[in-house]
């Protein structure tokens, strides 16, 4: 079986375009598209930088209830990390990725997989069903979760008191995490799988027809062709899943109404922001908080990406 | 590749801090309390002849129905009611509008509690220059000091929460029990006798609910905070008196006497309806939630005050209740003034407040108004629990203080309490870690501890 092409050798394959404007057509036509960009990078500007601009700006003050703000520097960066509270918040949300992410995007790849095979009946109905929990709110599904996983009427605690397996306790300090694990897999999953699913769909009948010919079968064929092709809408999800996981945020805030000795204020990064801003009144170092967490996510999502790169590059060689 | 890292990146860290921004107007409300100059007859005709648009923020179902009546007497001005929200919510809405500086309402709801942390960053108006403090004499005096800790009065009281026991008459006595327990000591033998025969826990101690184990201490006469209205607030919620009633309940809840689950949730509202819990010790709103909760058990519960911690007493604390309080940013304090004042105080709306809405008046005119302490409740088979409550009321020990981060104070409440309830570990002993907490804060925060 022959090496397959992946998204790295286009690119190579690609010259970059001219830069230079060499006649007055082109010219007018950049300056429509930079109109055309015009509404979005106002609203970028607006939305993003400014806020982003001052939430840095903040977070370098010292606010009290008594004396009110002082410019303190660095002082709440450096107390957040030495925040065991922030990092232990962290370190949860790390091991949330860790475990469930994989889960998840397995999952989701799986189905896709199984899904362009064609060889699943009423395929459409399927798709729609893995795919429904991602339409419920995240709201929603947290509190329906809520409610499976009562210990005393809950239909999970009831059916395994049934059958004799004693009263599961979903909602403990120990078991949170994996409570919560489970609601994100179930929300997800059909989200990441359309991702995939489209990205497969989109990959060149003549691959396949080459891989028939070299008599592949349908797993050899996921194995070495279909996976490699849509490696980077894999890699998308897994970006995603970076930046949900450590944002990690709606799950925590509404199981803390059901399970509040189990979640602390400061169970994830941002539900501690959270919390911090809104029931502490320390605004400023909620915005430090904020600002870490935010670079800790970009440094996670970049080395991902250079993992990846690195990967390809070295196989490019390989072959 | 690259590009598109950094531009999510970028997403990344906008997203994250977007919650911080929420709240960051940076200048300071402007400086309550107004002139101290009294407001003249002339200037309230004047205001309540002009036309203008207030807003009132509360969570009260239709109140509209109320402020109706305002309006008819007011013709001139237009009142738009807002729910933002109950509690917690509401607050934080509150506070990014003040922090703002515009978008806060006129008027809005405030619980007792919190009003101290309003008074802080002096987003209250004053509202003695107003005639508040003819007020005085028409609420039960610990009410009253709710809204007017020293001087000066902060809002109108519009329902309190003063605390009794409903019970479960028929699990009872199954039990063998056919008095309510009318001490603590009698309440535990009653709750093994209870737990024995029926199987029941004689009540739920919400887990994490503070304002029920604070109520208690209320009760028993602990004075966990202080604020002077200034930079000083006082915190002792480790003090003797306090673990005393925490070890109460440590002993009943490590005899599994007492269950603790965690309250208003599901779990609790179906324990509540299918005799998990033979009673709930609550407040003088809770007769009228529960009568919604537990439908299905109508005519069994029957109420009485709370148990007393030596033979003969009578008294009570509170758990709940708020209050009308006009923001210092209005820009016209005194029909917001009025506004507050008759939604609470008019007597038609006082009424309805209490007859349709079932706020429990901190009015002594309702309080002895027959139409509200005569009222027969067929949940309690018969019994007149406004009259119960009503009396109740008038055992509140007057001087209960808060503190001006109240939020905070219950927070880590559920994270030290809370936990430790939950565990069925040693109540007192979360106390001093409580305390630590709160003294810790309020010295960051800038407060002197005394």
């Amino acid at each position: 079986m022959s090496h397959s092409p992946t998204l790295s050798d286009e690119r190579t394959r690609t010259a970059p375009p001219s830069r230079r404007p060499t006649n007055t057509t082109q010219r007018r036509q950049r300056r429509a598209a930079y109109l055309f960009l015009l509404p979005f990078g106002v609203v970028f500007v607006t939305m993003l930088v400014v806020p982003l601009a001052y939430a840095g700006y903040l977070s370098l003050f010292e606010s009290k209830l008594i004396g009110g703000e002082a410019f303190a520097g660095l002082a709440n960066y450096g107390r957040a990390l030495t925040d065991p509270k922030f990092l232990e918040g962290l370190g949860r949300v790390g091991l949330f990725f860790i475990v469930q992410v994989p889960i998840m995007l397995g999952l989701a790849l799986f189905f896709a997989l199984a899904l362009d095979s064609a060889r699943a009946r009423g395929s459409k109905a399927i798709r729609l069903l893995i795919y429904m929990p991602y339409a419920v709110p995240a709201v929603v599904a947290t509190l329906m979760w809520g409610y499976l996983y009562g210990p005393d009427f809950g239909p999970i605690a009831q059916i395994a008191r049934a059958v004799g397996f004693g009263t599961p306790d979903f909602l403990s300090a120990d078991s949170i995490l994996g409570s919560m694990m489970n609601i994100v897999t179930w929300e997800f999953v059909g989200y990441n799988m359309i991702i995939m699913y489209a990205a497969l769909r989109s990959i060149p009948a003549e691959l396949y027809e080459a891989a028939e010919i070299d008599g592949a079968g349908q797993f050899r064929l996921a194995w070495s062709v279909k996976i490699p092709a849509i490696r980077p809408a894999i890699m998308l999800t897994v970006i995603f899943s970076i930046i949900g996981s450590f944002q990690l945020f709606a799950e925590p805030s509404l199981l803390n109404a059901i399970a509040p000795d189990a979640i602390t204020t400061s169970f994830t990064p941002n539900y501690y922001a959270y919390n911090l801003a809104f029931i502490n009144q320390e605004l400023t170092y909620a915005a430090a908080i904020a600002f870490l967490l935010g670079i800790v996510i970009a440094v996670v999502s970049y080395v991902v990406q250079l993992a990846e790169q690195r990967r390809e590059r070295q196989e490019m060689r390989q072959s | 590749m690259i590009k598109k890292t950094r531009r999510t990146a970028l997403a990344l860290v906008g997203g994250a801090v977007s919650i911080g921004l929420l709240l960051t107007g940076c200048t300071p409300s402007s400086g309550g309390g107004g002139s101290t100059e009294n407001v003249s007859q002339d200037d309230i005709d004047k205001a309540m002849t002009t036309p203008t648009k207030l807003t009132f923020w509360t969570w009260v179902p239709d109140i509209e129905n109320e402020v109706k009546l305002f309006e008819e007497k007011y013709p001139a001005i237009d009142v738009t009611v807002e729910n933002v929200g109950q509690g917690l919510p509401h607050y934080q809405k509150l506070r990014s509008a003040i922090e703002a500086g515009e978008g806060a309402p006129d008027v809005a709801q405030l619980e007792y509690q919190y009003i101290p942390s309003f008074v802080l960053n002096e987003s209250l108006l004053d509202l003695t220059p107003y005639g508040a403090d003819d007020l005085s004499g028409d609420y039960v005096d610990w009410a009253w000091k709710q809204v007017s800790p020293a001087d000066e009065v902060w809002a109108i009281p519009q329902d309190v929460g003063p605390m009794g026991n409903l019970y479960r008459e028929d699990i009872l006595t199954a039990a063998g029990i056919t008095e309510p327990p009318a001490t603590w000591d009698d309440y535990a033998v009653a709750a093994k006798a209870v737990k024995e025969k029926t199987g029941s826990y004689i009540s739920n101690l919400g887990a994490t609910q503070a304002g029920q184990m604070i109520g208690f201490f209320w009760q028993a006469g602990v004075k966990p905070f202080g604020y002077d209205g200034k930079e000083t607030v006082k915190i002792d919620v480790n003090s003797d008196d306090a673990k005393k009633v925490a070890s109460y309940w440590t002993d009943l809840v490590q005899q599994d006497l007492i269950s603790t689950d965690v309250d208003f949730q599901d779990q609790w509202y179906q324990g509540l309806a299918s005799g998990k819990y033979a009673g709930w010790l609550t407040a003088a709103w809770g007769p009228i939630f529960l009568q919604g909760t537990a439908e299905s058990t109508s005519g069994l519960w029957r109420a009485a005050p709370l148990p007393q911690w030596s033979d003969g007493e009578e008294v009570s604390g509170n758990w709940g209740g708020s209050s009308d309080a006009v923001l210092a940013s209005s820009k016209n304090p005194i029909a917001a003034y009025e506004l507050a004042k008759f939604i609470n105080n008019d007597e038609p709306s006082a009424m309805k407040l209490a007859t349709e809405q079932f706020l429990f008046p901190p009015q002594v005119s309702v309080l002895e108004d027959p139409a509200f302490v005569d009222q027969e409740s067929e949940f309690y088979g018969g019994q007149k629990v406004n009259s119960l409550f009503a009396d109740i009321s008038k055992t509140v020990d007057t001087d209960f203080e808060w503190l001006p981060f109240m939020d905070y104070v219950y927070s880590t409440y559920e994270e030290t309490m809370g936990t430790v309830i939950a565990d069925k570990g040693d109540i007192a002993a979360a106390l001093d870690e409580w305390q630590d907490q709160l003294v810790k804060y309020a010295e960051d925060q800038g407060f002197t501890v005394e």
